[in-house]
């Protein structure tokens, strides 16, 4: 028994007509841990959150949440799962105070009991000020706090956060980034959905890049960088007019595809550490540059990003097909 | 210029989420128990009120149409059938009562589907509460819009004329009745609310049942001046049971048969609706 793992799928599968839009999903999601799903528009993210979340049946495979089977033990998995979906799941019709009070009686709180914990969280939310407007009302962020407000008003053992953040201003995603640190600093599981890679970077320890319904890639953040190379170069040039011979030249240095940027002095490469690590290659290309007479202005040896890393699966997967 | 800067930043501060007390609300936070399946029911039937406030145009099916039906019907039917206004709508009110509000019950099934469409139908269907509590909670909420629009058109229908033999006993024995059938008939709609893509499709639907079902009935005319293949649709609608049923009801009688008829098709509806549409927002 894997009594640690909030999550564990096996060969999850989920077909709407002829599209596989879950094909294969195997999660294992840590408990007390931000798990980030990661991928593209209709990679079969949020279907996968739904299946996990009771609302859709597996059409193949086994998905089970703390133990317990989303199918045969649908009511065990309710009860200690909250889920924020991709639009907002509460009643825009109704005021923020009415929709926590409405849904903190679901969830057996008594009258006053209701009423209080929907006035703490609204506050705690910054959001007392709107509790007395109606949900279509508020703005895109004051929604997403709502809807998550909605989602822990009895602290959840997981919570599903599809997208969190589709569509919010920074400062309004900024917040929700500070409310799931909150919550999950408290001992709850998250598992966020996103295609923002700097969102996935910032709160996730572990991450699934998804595409076309299946994991093409899982680790850490750490593992995923280094399995596309073990860092990157990034280059500015004095003169434009040199960049077409530095492309030459590093290529042969470093032995790797070379990246020209939309910036006519920038040059991105990867670099295969190898036996001698990534500063001595880049040292290497730098000196060769050096010998040719070309002047480098600025240079930088970094971590691929995520958005590198996301690139370079899905180009595989892509080439393969 | 500065000043306005700041009152905005403070503004802007205090709409902040506060991840202190944020982190002490989750710590503190004991799970109450369950709660039963009577208290998430009439939970959803108080949103469905709550709707009522914020969205009160809704309320225009259960006043203005009644009062219409009623208007309509007496003063264009009432010469031509009874001979006089006063003699008809005796006969017409509890009819046209019955089928007012089997009509009104149409608007569950685009209520269900509106709410699909939006988002708040998954978090209703990802807690761990009794199953059949959101469409209970709907159609508690159309008893209430139910009882208005019954009141509504016994109040015009007295204003015009009528005098219910049965007295306040007969009446609201009446309209009893008549909400058991409708909360019961109100089954359909929650199936095609959650079978219907769009709430358009629904709405086409709903007219496709209600029209043939209400009028082909005994509402407006005593069904033995009809053909005999209509007198036998008719005789058996479930309609025509119930409008007998508080037609004699209100007259002061005691119409044993069709209130048993009445009955046994509530009980009817919702034994094949009710686990079809249970089945159909499992399912989704």
């Amino acid at each position: 028994m894997s009594t640690n793992l909030a999550i564990e799928t096996t060969a999850l599968v989920k077909v709407f007509g002829d599209n596989r839009a879950v094909d294969g999903v195997d999660l294992r999601v840590p408990a007390g841990t931000v798990y980030g799903l990661l991928g593209p528009n209709g990679a079969g993210k949020t279907t996968t959150v739904r299946m996990l979340a009771t609302l859709l049946r597996p059409d193949g495979g086994e998905a089970r949440v703390f133990g317990h089977d989303v199918l045969r033990e649908a009511d065990a998995v309710r009860s200690r799962v909250s889920l924020t979906g991709q639009y907002a799941s509460v009643d825009e019709d109704l005021t923020g105070t009415e929709n926590l009070v409405l849904l903190a009686r679901l969830l057996g709180h008594s009258k006053p009991s209701a009423r209080d914990r929907a006035a703490q969280l609204l506050e705690a939310f910054g959001l007392s000020r709107s509790a007395g407007k109606q949900v279509k009302a508020y703005s895109g962020g004051m929604r997403r706090r709502i809807d998550i407000a909605a989602s822990i008003l009895n602290t959840p053992d997981l919570l599903f956060l599809d997208e969190p953040t589709t569509g919010l201003d920074p400062r309004s995603r900024n917040q929700v980034w500070d409310i799931v640190r909150a919550v999950v600093a408290q001992g709850t599981t998250v598992l966020l959905t996103t295609q923002y890679l700097d969102e996935a970077d910032h709160l996730a320890s572990r991450i699934a890049v998804i595409d076309h319904g299946r994991v093409i890639a899982e680790g850490t953040k750490g593992e995923l960088k280094a399995s596309v190379g073990s860092g990157t170069v990034h280059l500015r040039l004095r003169d434009p007019a040199r960049r077409q011979e530095a492309e030459r030249v590093l290529a042969a240095a470093l032995g790797a595809e070379v990246l020209l940027d939309a910036d006519p002095v920038a040059l991105t490469a990867r670099v295969d550490g190898g036996d001698r690590g990534a500063s001595e290659q880049a040292a290497r290309a730098l000196a060769e540059l050096a010998r040719s007479g070309i002047t480098v202005d600025n240079f930088a040896l970094g971590q691929p990003s995520l958005d590198e890393v996301f690139l370079a699966l899905t180009d595989r997967k892509g080439g393969a097909a | 210029m500065t000043t306005t800067t700041t009152t905005q930043e403070t503004e802007l501060e205090r709409e902040a989420p506060r991840a202190e007390e944020l982190a002490a609300l989750l710590l503190s936070a004991e799970r109450p128990a369950r709660p039963s399946a009577l208290t998430t029911s009439l939970t959803f039937g108080w949103r469905a009120m709550l709707k009522i406030k914020h969205v009160p145009e809704q309320m225009f099916d259960v006043t203005a149409f009644p009062i219409m039906m009623v208007l309509m019907y007496t003063y264009l039917f009432g010469g031509a059938i009874a001979g006089s206004v006063s003699a008809y709508v005796q006969f017409l009110l509890p009819g046209i009562l019955t089928m007012s509000v089997v009509m009104i019950t149409m608007y569950t099934g685009v209520a269900v589907n509106t709410d699909i469409v939006k988002g708040v139908f998954d978090r209703f269907r990802s807690l761990p509460i009794w199953r059949p509590s959101p469409m209970v909670g709907y159609l508690l909420g159309d008893v209430v819009r139910y009882l208005i629009a019954s009141a509504v058109m016994l109040g015009v229908g007295l204003l015009i004329g009528y005098r219910p033999a049965g007295g306040v006993a007969g009446v609201l024995l009446g309209v009893a009745l008549l909400m058991v059938f409708a909360f019961s008939f109100s089954w359909i709609w929650t199936m095609f609310g959650l079978l219907l893509r769009t709430e358009k499709s629904v709405m086409g639907v709903s007219m496709m049942v209600i029209f043939p079902l209400t009028f082909l009935s005994n509402v407006f005319v005593d069904p033995r001046t009809m053909p005999g293949w209509l007198q036998a649709f008719v005789n058996n609608s479930p309609v025509t049971h119930v409008a007998a049923a508080v037609r004699e009801l209100m007259a002061g009688g005691w119409p044993a048969a069709d209130i048993a008829w009445s009955l046994g098709w509530s009980a009817l509806l919702v034994a094949v609706f009710g686990p079809v549409t249970m089945r159909l927002y499992n399912r989704r």
